[in-house]
């Protein structure tokens, strides 16, 4: 029988009505997550609230990754600004962050949260008191503690954010991140100019450095909404400007530990395999970043024989390289003094934090969408995904060394596929995207990536008409923020940019 | 040096660009457009509809013209080529990177295309040229910037572009500084820092903006997140669009800004 407490979704993306999804009583939502956090390999990718006219609708989307599916339901409660209900995150300590989000966004207050803290100070935050200037660090009172306050303007050329230590002499005792300075209203606006065209451009501006990785979420989530099967070539296409991302910034990742432990020659090669990687990227669409190559429906870079022929040319070489440089890199005394048993995330941390993507992946944990639940290209492809088990700065860099390789091998694995007769074809009949789709009404869309920081996951709700009337975007960062703060305990705080750097999380992609 | 270290080396080759004032990027690089002459009422106004930033404008018809001139302004151009796509052969984004400029008004291409464009040598401010034309150091400030600018800015500095041929660099302190170069929309988070870093540079000093984001607020217009008054009140010396802008942009701009050929 089936179970009445869930709607489940076997396809990524995929699209349900609104009315199929079950609304359970607190109670029963809680005992329910409760359940299936039980299991092994389920998370939360999304919880979050959907304002009706009349009610608040709690909606929370679970990934059960064993069976590769996605379980939505949720609960709704009367829209009272005093509503408190028993927190989540007190059992469940993945779900802090989804009701520190809800509770800023419309006060709702979560009873024996241990956290409750801003996410983003959005313009439209319930609380208008609470200030980017008041926020309510954690401090500890002891004579032999200080506390180092960092940003939000960085040393280099970096985004903003506030980090706050408290050390004992150079020893980090704990790390507290303030963020929000990059919050533009980016889910307010796609809400309020609803046009395909704007809003495309406005996923692929959520965080530039992943620029495909959004854009693909979103063309998910408005195709699933209009019915749209995209043909096998442009999926094809899709993940091979997916993959080239990931290369160039595993690479650029690469060349900046290189830099933070002042090992100059791997700097200096690494940012120059970057380069070839990303104006490879150039050279078919016109942009480093491979902005405007995803757009719903089709695509106006289809990839020529020229291209294509580029692509592996320069995958070659790069490759040969890159894996010259990282052999020396991980084998040279001083690198690896720096890189070993530094910043440490074990696997129960990374698991209760519920980290996703890099993070997750070097910490031990099995968790890449390409696996559970894979989209475009990798639907019917058994990606495997890379695994290390350590959690230091060494994992998550050899992570990157040996996910480029991987990469390297998709891209030539899909290249494969491709016939000279289908290339030919291609030039002449393009798909050019679609920018006026009509989308189905009253349902729920959920699109998920995995790019190269990890989980991306996008959500649009519509309206009776088919107009969108909610969006939600998520960035890996969104989870991992919390995996940096937990990894630099009792670190030296001298060794904090090579930890941070080691994660390279998104700011613009949190604060949205 | 041991034997693992020179093969890397000899690998790697010389990968500085030798003259970052004459490279050619690849045409479909999406730099400055070109608008034909012959656009039609219609073409116009399916062009202005199209675009997502509003950066496809008309100039009033003067009295001699039937129609007035179609204009693209690069300040407000996210570079999408949406409107090439739909008007091919009226449209094209070029591969000249060549964009930045000093005046406003110089980013705003006219159907036609031989307007003046590039930097005005004559409304460039007197004690830039006597100051920084031998080095120039800048303090970045990311302020709702999307990370894809900050890091072209990186990349004008690393072993490719290598800027720093010039004496133009990055630096930590605002205090080393002379001058402030600003990405993204400016958020109304962000707007105090800003403030705060930019009265921290000693004068003389000077203010990029670099980005379509930066100059115009771009895809993000209109975001009542943002806080843009930081720029009513300050002179800008540079304005580099592109989303984001190519490193040669903006070191070119740069370049041409502090008077070195």
């Amino acid at each position: 029988m089936m179970d009445q407490r869930y709607i489940e979704i076997l396809t990524n993306p995929g699209t349900v009505k609104l009315a199929d999804i079950p609304v359970l009583q607190y109670p029963e939502f809680s005992a329910f997550v409760d359940l299936l956090m039980g299991e092994e390999g389920t998370h939360c990718v999304s919880y979050f609230v959907l304002p009706k006219p009349d009610t608040y609708r709690f909606i929370c989307c679970m990934a059960a990754d064993e069976n590769h599916a996605l379980l939505i339901f949720s609960h709704e409660q009367p829209l009272e600004p005093s509503l408190s209900l028993q927190s989540l995150t007190a059992r469940h300590f993945q779900f802090h962050a989804f009701e520190r989000e809800i509770h800023e966004n419309f006060g709702i207050t979560f009873r024996e949260h241990p956290w409750m803290k801003p996410v983003r100070y959005p313009f439209d935050r319930a609380d208008q008191s609470r200030i980017m200037n008041n926020y309510p660090f954690f401090s500890i009172d002891g004579e032999e503690l200080h506390e180092v306050g960092v940003g939000p303007v960085h040393a280099g050329i970096i985004e903003p954010g506030h980090f706050r230590f408290i050390c004992h002499g150079e020893q980090v005792l704990h790390l507290e991140i303030q963020l929000g300075y990059q919050h533009r209203g980016v889910e307010h606006l796609f809400i309020e100019k609803p046009g395909i065209l704007h809003q495309s451009l406005l996923a692929e501006s959520i965080a530039g450095d992943t620029a495909v990785g959004h854009s693909m979420a979103y063309a998910g989530v408005v195709e699933s909404l209009a019915g749209i099967v995209v043909p096998p070539y442009l999926s094809a296409e899709r993940v091979i400007a997916l993959e080239l991302e990931r290369i160039a910034m595993h690479i650029g990742d690469t060349a900046a530990l290189c830099t933070d432990i002042a090992y100059q020659l791997g700097q200096v090669v690494n940012e120059a395999l970057r380069t070839i990687v990303i104006n490879t990227t150039q050279l078919w669409c016109g942009n480093r970043f491979g902005k405007g190559l995803v757009r719903p429906g089709g695509s106006h870079y289809p990839l020529s024989g020229a291209t294509i022929a580029e692509i592996l040319k320069n995958l070659k070489d790069v490759e040969e390289r890159y894996v010259q440089v990282t052999d020396r890199i991980f084998s040279l005394p001083s690198a690896l003094g720096r890189f070993e048993g530094t910043g440490k995330l074990t696997t129960m941390q990374a698991s209760l934090i519920g980290a996703v993507g890099m993070a997750a992946k070097s910490s031990g944990m099995y968790r890449d969408i390409r696996w559970s639940h894979p989209f475009s290209a990798y639907a019917g492809h058994r990606y495997e995904p890379v695994m290390l088990h350590k959690g230091d700065v060494w994992s998550r860099a050899m992570l990157r060394k040996r996910e480029v390789e991987k990469s390297m091998e998709v891209i030539r694995e899909l290249i494969r596929t491709f016939t000279s007769t289908e290339i030919e074809n291609r030039k002449s009949k393009i798909e050019n995207p679609i920018y006026d789709l009509s989308l189905a009404p009253s349902s729920l869309a959920i699109s998920m990536v995995e790019g190269w920081r990890g989980e991306i996951c996008h959500i649009a709700v519509t309206g009776d008409s088919g107009k969108m009337i909610h969006y939600k975007a998520k960035d890996p960062s969104f989870h991992n923020w919390m995996a940096l703060a937990l990894a630099v305990r009792n670190q030296e705080i001298s060794d904090f940019p090579l930890c941070n750097k080691s994660f390279n999380l998104s700011y613009c992609g949190n604060d949205l | 040096m041991p034997l693992k270290e020179i093969n890397i080396f000899r690998r790697h080759g010389s990968q500085y660009v030798p003259d970052l004032r004459k490279v050619r990027l690849p045409e479909i690089f999406r730099g400055k457009p070109v608008i034909g002459h012959y656009i039609t009422p219609a073409e116009g106004h399916l062009a202005m509809n199209l675009c997502p930033t509003g950066a496809v404008g008309l100039l009033p018809a003067n009295p001699d013209a039937d129609h007035g001139l179609y204009t693209i302004d690069l300040g407000k151009c996210v570079f999408c080529r949406e409107c090439e796509f739909a008007l091919p052969g009226k449209i094209r984004f070029t591969g000249d990177y060549k964009m930045a400029t000093n005046v406003r008004e110089r980013l705003v291409v006219v159907s036609g295309g031989d307007q003046p464009a590039g930097l005005d040598p004559g409304k460039v401010r007197k004690e830039i040229r006597s100051f920084f034309k031998h080095a120039l150091k800048l303090r970045q400030v990311s302020a709702g910037g999307d990370n894809s600018t900050e890091m072209e800015l990186n990349a004008a500095g690393n072993v490719n572009f290598d800027m720093g041929r010039y004496g133009i660099e990055f630096v930590a302190s605002p205090r080393h500084a002379d001058g402030i170069v600003i990405t993204g929309p400016i958020s109304e988070n962000m707007a105090e820092a800003l403030q705060i870093c930019y009265d921290a540079i000693p004068t003389p000093k000077i203010i990029i903006l670099a980005g379509t984001d930066a100059i115009s607020s771009g895809i993000f217009s209109g975001s009542p997140a943002l806080n843009r008054t930081f720029l009513n009140h300050h002179y800008v010396d540079l304005y580099v669009p592109g989303n984001p802008p190519h490193p040669l942009t903006f070191i070119n701009g740069v370049l041409d800004l502090i008077g070195r050929l």
